[in-house]
């Protein structure tokens, strides 16, 4: 088989076994200093609760434990070795600026109960991002407790449900579009919610006319999405808001796909009533492999009362402060403040674009979206010819023919030196290829993507066992889950 | 690239959007900045944030000595940069990483199954008890009062909304729950008790006998660990159904509270019911060892409103740290440290103790002790911090019938010299009540809740 594209090449890494396989006794990569007190007998101290043996606990030493892990980072795909065409994610560059200013002593080393005084800082930078935040969404207040999307999801939905306390009934169901993220059910049952599905139209949005047929006194609130996971802004978004207005309900953003409206729109302006951002997401903070994110979320007036305790006010002196006196709050939904940390990435990615980068960023990824879309149109199957923002959806309809699936395709993607995109979601699209590129990706890089995507449905066509058994590329190949499922292993024994 | 997708301008892009909503301006956020001035603002208010002072805080969130491997291994952009390890072939890296935690964490707590990780320690011990709800089919919960009160706090959360009855169980003249009212309020509905050990005092809870009543009422003891550094030298509760650990102490920056770490690990019988992301081992085609995200049968992107949690990002960036950290002490070194820790507070209790009084005394500590003066906390901290040290916590915030009580924490870094420094000052405040109290530190009472 020949080698397939022009950005990957193979090249040699290291096999590297488990740590615990490196392990033996007296290796060390730690070194305590000289205690400066008396030393003491743990047993006299402790009892009975003194802890004897640390098990298989490893011994290795510093090389080994560089070594270890670099080998390790070696085996991994990142946005730093090229472009990650994750739908949904909006895995865009993450600037080392961001990392810099994040260790710098007094914010790495700050504790979270040290006096305000001498945490005029972190104050600041939670003050700061919040008013960056609330400007670029056009809402009125803002939480940036939440730990993560989700997390924020459920901090936004509990705001709702006390909002309708207030007024004297909790409402009983949520109203979820069939596009929708999984977490929006998972959170809406959390809040005690039922979830009632929400069809989507022929273009792919919400269906206007089933929306006013299922609003009535018992719907809570609306989870849109928007744009939605289609990459579809909803053009009726008016209406929709006015449907929930009318009746009493809410209107709930799940601002992942945030990154096809700053600086263009502000969902504050279009009738939303509260969102969560994911500054892993929008505001450049790294993925991490799975994490850190943060879910603060923005609300209007109406919710403001209900906001998780403590929030930031500034006081008559001009210092801040933590005012935790809020008697209609739904109290904490995390110990402390947030993920500072992520505070101060999201906040340095602001200061580096200003409006007009923020601006900039935001038709970049609309334009390189676009740009794909047209690279692939008619190669791939486009179920919903609505124009697309930030991501665009395909299917796998015409090479499912030939028994090629979405994640085949993906599969195979990996070959020519991409991140998958996206697969099988959103699930009101069968076999759906979401593509979303972000601003952070040249224009020759985007070329390569499609012409990699073109290779691929080619193959499709003339030798699809290539296609079928990718990668052929990695260190492991398609990797056996159901047995990994049927019979876990979750840790390394002796 | 407009001509290729023909259309004749950015704005036509963007026309989907009804014209009526479109911003027609700037955003008011502030103007473009270079990566200098950037640099600059930040460490201007890292200067405003208590650079250089030594401190006695704990409660809940340690400062512990980070080797710097750890941020060197981190920044390697395969780990930084990568997405969630959905992609198995081009994730190995992540993926045995997450197995070698899980396995580390395993061994740490004695438990069978450990998770990828939680958002933190407080969000951790909710899941856990929303985890012994589901297993028990039991609908209520008792929580000691010596659990971190920002915990209990997130607890009363997330169990607002699920039917969730809370009763908290006091703690006796020994800082550790009462198990006389704990017997007396467990009832057959109880679906688990919730404790903390090394709980909010620093004090070590007997968790092997509030196992045993928790089990002869049929409910399942769930403990949450804060400090994580104390599983080197602290017998784990091996009798827990569930550990809902916060590993913010194992390599990870204090960071003004975020983010951390929070890990769940159980039995394995339990597993199917444990949120959050789980990484196992498995073979490719070709038979050669692997690993996978697995049981994501458990998760929302698979079960939507059936999920046994809304839980979707973790912490993997975190527990990477927290894997390194564990990674280096290893075997004998965690020991050593916890040791130090130990020896450290075995002094300041000591000496405080020669002034002041130190509650709970009579019980086994880690790394915090209770402090209780005659004088305001706030007042005696206020002096302290003119040293450039912070003191401890004052509990009155939390713990009103504790009174002028504060929980100090030493760890490997505090050093004689600031316990001496600040064992002064408390001395000083003894034996002259009279002349300090005429001060007031009203602002710094308004920072605790």
């Amino acid at each position: 088989m020949k080698h397939p594209s022009l950005k990957s090449r193979l090249q040699v890494n290291q096999n590297e076994g488990l740590i615990f396989e490196k392990s033996s006794p007296g290796k060390a990569a730690w070194k305590l200093p000289p205690l400066d007190v008396p030393d003491v007998d743990p047993a006299k101290l402790l009892g009975a609760s003194e802890r004897k043996d640390l098990g298989n606990m490893p011994e290795v030493s510093e090389i080994e434990i560089i070594r270890h892990f670099t080998r390790l980072s070696t085996w991994n795909y990142a946005i730093d070795l090229g472009m990650y065409p994750l739908g949904s994610c909006t895995m865009k560059y993450n600037p080392r600026v961001n990392e810099v200013v994040s260790r710098l002593e007094g914010l790495a080393n700050g504790h979270p109960y040290q006096p305000e005084r001498i945490s005029q800082g972190a104050l600041r930078i939670i003050k700061t991002l919040s008013e960056c935040l609330n400007e670029i969404t056009g809402m009125d207040a803002i939480t940036l407790q939440p730990a993560a999307g989700a997390h924020g999801e459920l901090t936004g939905l509990l705001m709702v449900r006390a909002y309708h306390e207030s007024k004297g009934a909790a409402r009983k169901k949520v109203l979820i579009p069939d596009s929708a993220h999984g977490t929006n059910p998972a959170t809406a049952a959390m809040v005690g919610y039922a979830v009632e599905n929400l069809k989507s139209n022929s273009r792919g949005m919400v269906d206007v006319e089933a929306l006013s047929a299922q609003m009535n006194e018992d719907v809570a609130c609306l989870m849109l999405t928007n744009p939605n996971t289609l990459g579809v802004f909803e053009q009726e978004i008016h209406k929709i808001a006015d449907i929930l207005h009318a009746k009493g309900g809410l209107l709930y953003m799940d601002g992942a796909n945030m990154n096809a409206l700053v600086g263009k729109v502000r969902p504050g302006d279009f009738g939303v009533d509260v969102m969560h951002l994911n500054l892993h997401k929008t505001f450049s903070t790294p993925h991490g492999g799975g994490g850190p994110g943060s879910g603060p979320v923005a609300i209007k007036k109406i919710l403001e009362p209900f906001l998780p305790k403590p929030v930031v006010v500034t006081k008559p002196d001009g210092t801040l402060a933590f005012d935790y006196d809020r008697p209609q709050s739904v109290g904490r939904v995390r110990a402390y403040y947030g993920n500072f940390g992520m505070f101060v990435r999201a906040l340095a990615y602001t200061f580096a674009n200003g409006p007009d980068g923020l601006r900039q960023t935001t038709e970049d990824a609309v334009l390189n979206a676009n740009y794909v879309r047209k690279g692939l149109e008619g190669v791939f199957d486009l179920p919903y010819d609505t124009p697309s923002m930030h991501e665009v959806v395909f299917s796998d309809k015409i090479q499912a023919r030939k028994g090629a699936k979405t994640m085949d395709l993906a599969k195979r993607l990996i070959d020519y030196g991409f991140h998958p995109y996206t697969t099988a979601f959103p699930l009101i699209v069968p076999g759906a290829l979401m593509i979303e590129p972000t601003e952070s990706e040249s224009k020759e890089e985007l070329d390569l993507f499609v012409e990699a995507m073109k290779s691929i449905a080619a193959e499709v066509e003339e030798e699809p066992e290539t296609v079928l058994s990718a990668p052929h590329s990695t260190r492991v190949s398609r990797l056996d889950e159901t047995t990994a499922a049927r019979k876990p292993v979750l840790r390394w024994k002796p | 690239m407009l001509k290729a997708i023909g259309a004749r301008s950015i704005a036509d892009l963007f026309s989907p959007i009804p014209a009526e909503y479109r911003l027609g301006r700037d955003l008011k956020v502030p103007r473009q900045m270079a990566e200098s001035e950037i640099v600059d603002w930040f460490r201007e208010r890292s200067r405003e944030n208590g650079d250089g002072y030594a401190s006695f805080l704990g409660a809940g969130a340690y400062f512990h000595y980070r080797p710097v491997i750890i941020d060197s291994l981190i920044s390697r952009g395969e780990f930084l940069t990568a997405y969630t390890p959905y992609q198995a072939e081009i994730s190995q890296g992540t993926l045995q990483a997450i197995f070698e935690f899980q396995t580390m964490i395993c061994e740490l707590t004695g438990m069978e199954v450990a998770n990828a990780s939680m958002y933190d320690g407080s969000t951790g011990a909710a899941e856990a008890v929303m985890m012994a709800v589901r297993l028990t089919g039991r609908h209520s919960v008792l929580v000691a009062r010596s659990v971190h009160p920002e915990y209990r706090e997130v607890l009363a959360t997330y169990a607002h909304h699920q039917g969730l009855p809370i009763a908290e169980v006091p703690f006796g003249k020994d800082g550790r729950i009462d198990v006389k009212a704990l017997e007396n309020s467990i009832t057959p509905d109880t679906a688990c008790v919730l404790i903390q050990s090394p709980n909010f005092f620093g004090t070590i809870e007997d968790a092997e006998a509030i196992a045993e009543i928790a089990h002869k009422n049929g409910a399942m003891l769930a403990v949450s660990i804060a400090e994580a550094v104390s599983l080197g030298i602290v017998e784990p509760p091996r009798k827990a159904d569930i550990i809902a650990m916060e590993a913010q102490s194992f390599g990870v920056p204090l960071g003004f509270g975020g983010p951390y770490c929070g890990v769940i690990a159980t039995k394995e019988k339990y597993v199917r019911q444990m949120p959050g992301r789980l990484t196992g081992q498995t073979v490719d085609s070709n038979g050669k060892r692997g690993f996978v995200l697995t049981l994501a049968t458990r998760e929302q992107h698979i079960r939507r409103e059936k999920a046994t949690s809304n839980i979707c990002t973790n912490q993997a960036l975190v527990a990477l740290m927290v894997n390194i950290f564990m990674t280096i002490y290893g075997k004998v070194g965690l020991r050593e440290l916890a040791k130090q820790n130990l020896a450290k507070t075995a002094y300041a209790a000591g000496q405080f103790g020669k002034h002041a009084s130190i509650l709970f005394d009579s019980s086994p500590r880690f790394n915090e002790f209770v402090l209780e003066t005659s004088e305001d906390p706030y007042a005696i901290n206020g002096r302290v911090l003119g040293h450039k040290i912070v003191g401890g916590l004052p509990l009155k915030k939390f713990y009103p019938e504790l009174g002028n009580a504060s929980l100090w924490c030493c760890t490997e870094l505090t050093t004689r010299s600031a316990i001496d420094t600040a064992v002064g000052v408390v001395a000083e405040s003894e034996n002259s009540i009279r002349v300090d109290q005429g001060e007031s530190f009203e602002e710094e009472s308004e920072v605790m809740p």
